[in-house]
């Protein structure tokens, strides 16, 4: 067993230059070098993570105004259109309103014109038959003042019937 | 629909061709690792699990195929440089002598151990006639050798007499090889995905960049910076990182079966430089307000400051100490049990071969469970290794914001 468990001197001279000399050159040549790598990467994935978190946050505030802006598009576009309605309606009613008016005015002068050519066609009737009268009075008195009798009667009944007027 | 079952169907079947290659690895192993153990006919469970998960000074892959090491030994003639191969002998076994000829040293390998001979052995052998002369010297040495420990030592354990002394070791043996192998995977593998952050800079990794950095994040995040702090952290990180997936890669290597059987991370000189380490990162980055706890705790009548003090004071050396026992003890109880059941097969074998196949099938199948254990334990002692060392370095380290929940 002594062979096991003893140490050899040179052993442990070749163990040591060689663990040193291989310490150095990988320190300086693969754990620099990766241990480097490794943290500028990771720190590389932090800002990659940190700077999509950003833009996420970016993205839904954006959303937001988005939906903000359609929201008072929307708006804006009912009130447009209450108002349209609003400005139809009126003009609509006006116009009604208007031709009502004028239709009644056109009717009244209507009215006033036939008021007019009837108290004309009136009178003028009047006249004719006045004269017509009178023509046919001349003509019956002329026969009846033949007859004093008769002159008489008529008298009477003209009376009469200026009386009863 | 349909491509989800054909992919169900396939992974099902690369399931069941895995377990039935690890299987056939296992039988297998088993024979090559017979051939390593069995000496003088009798098989030894204890030497051969020993023998396995021991450093040696060649990769043995199977049978008689075997990869030679550097081997670079000081003696008080200086430095002698040679490959493992010239103790090779014509039967593949590494029973023959060699001697140096820049310095005239002759050594010899036993039990994985570089020994130089004694030049008064050496002579003996040379001389013939001097035989006697000799004989009465070695009986001498003999003697002292009872005395002397260190020689003694050798001579016990050998099965053949020999004389020598063992001699300062800097050969590139089996564990400092796969480290090396090891450590050059982690910078070649870590080196490219350095590369590809920088070529891809931006984007998603891709490939071999994205099969690591999860890993790398882990221990950044999960370890590093519970224990730390985000600041501190990126002083220790570069230290923990590369123990981490150095000690990850070695206990994969050593589960992995004719490929050496590497067993890095059980060698105690390996993990005893990384505790090192731990230890001296600890101490030197150490502030006061961690120095204050150890040699005056604050808040703790006097009489107990005398025993806690000392407790404190040997604690700064348990701590990195228990980290490199807990790795070296949990990779070699990983493969001593695994090795363990491997053996029983043998020494079933031995009794009767109806009972070796008998106890072959339940070994195996609970070996192949063990190595399943073992993939975990790979990852978890890494893993608990690198979570220690973060929880010494934030102790410390820590800031004095602690302080006033003692008062």
């Amino acid at each position: 067993m002594d062979g096991l468990l003893s140490v050899s001197y040179g052993t442990v001279f070749w163990a040591t230059v060689a663990f040193l000399v291989v310490a150095f050159l990988l320190k300086k040549m693969a754990w620099g070098p990766i241990l480097k790598s490794l943290e500028e990467r990771s720190q590389g994935i932090e800002n990659a993570l940190n700077e999509a978190e950003r833009a996420r946050q970016e993205m839904s505030k954006l959303q937001a105004g988005n939906e903000q802006l359609l929201r008072e598009a929307r708006d804006e576009r009912d009130r447009i259109l209450v108002e349209a309605k609003a400005l139809k309606d009126s003009i609509v009613s006006e116009a009604r309103s208007k031709a009502t008016e004028e239709s009644t005015r056109i009717i009244e002068a209507a009215r006033v014109e036939i008021d007019n050519q009837k108290k004309a066609a009136i009178t003028e009737l009047k006249n004719q038959v006045a004269s017509l009268s009178v023509d046919i009075a001349e003509k019956l008195t002329r026969e009846k003042l033949s007859d004093s009798e008769k002159q008489k009667a008529l008298n009477e009944s003209l009376i009469a019937e200026i009386r009863s007027n | 629909m349909s491509n989800i079952q054909i992919t169900n169907k396939i992974k099902a079947l690369s399931r069941i061709t895995a377990l039935v290659a690890i299987l056939c690895l296992q039988l297998a192993g088993t024979r090559a690792y017979a051939s390593g153990g069995q000496e003088e006919g009798k098989f030894n469970a204890g030497e051969m699990i020993v023998h396995h998960i021991s450093d040696a000074h060649s990769i043995h892959f199977f049978g008689n195929v075997s990869l030679p090491l550097p081997c670079i030994v000081k003696t008080d003639k200086g430095f002698d440089f040679f490959m493992s191969s010239v103790f090779m002998d014509e039967h593949h076994e590494f029973t023959k002598k060699y001697t140096s000829d820049a310095t005239g040293n002759t050594y010899e390998l036993h039990h994985e151990k570089i020994y130089v001979v004694d030049p008064l052995e050496q002579h003996s052998e040379n001389h013939v006639e001097e035989a006697i002369v000799a004989d009465t010297i070695q009986l001498v040495t003999d003697s002292l050798a009872v005395i002397q420990p260190a020689e003694a030592d050798a001579h016990a354990e050998g099965h053949e007499e020999f004389h020598g002394h063992q001699v300062l070791d800097f050969s590139i043996t089996k564990s400092v090889f796969g480290m090396m192998l090891m450590l050059m995977l982690v910078l070649f593998l870590f080196t490219r995905m350095a590369k590809a952050y920088e070529k891809r800079k931006g984007q998603a990794p891709k490939g071999m960049q994205n099969m690591l950095e999860p890993f790398v994040l882990f221990i950044k995040d999960e370890v590093a910076i519970p224990a730390l702090g985000k600041k501190r952290a990126q002083k220790f990180l570069p230290f923990m990182l590369t123990s981490f997936f150095f000690i990850w890669a070695s206990n994969m290597l050593g589960l992995i079966p004719f490929l050496g059987g590497f067993n890095i991370t059980g060698t105690l000189s390996i993990t005893l430089v990384l505790a090192v380490f731990v230890f001296i990162l600890t101490t030197i980055n150490g502030n006061a307000h961690y120095w204050g706890h150890i040699v005056w705790p604050p808040g703790v009548p006097l009489a107990i400051k005398f025993i806690l003090v000392p407790i404190e004071f040997l604690s700064i050396f348990i701590k990195p100490a228990v980290l490199m026992i807990r790795l070296t003890a949990n990779i070699n109880a990983g493969h001593i049990i695994i090795l363990a059941f491997t053996s029983l097969i043998l020494i079933f074998g031995e009794q009767s071969v109806v009972a070796g196949y008998g106890v072959g099938v339940f070994s195996t199948l609970f070996i192949v469970f063990m190595f399943f254990i073992e993939l975990l334990v790979a990852f978890l002692q890494a893993y608990v290794f690198t979570l220690l060392a973060a929880l010494y370095f934030g102790d410390a380290t820590q800031e004095h914001h602690h302080e006033e929940a003692h008062h």
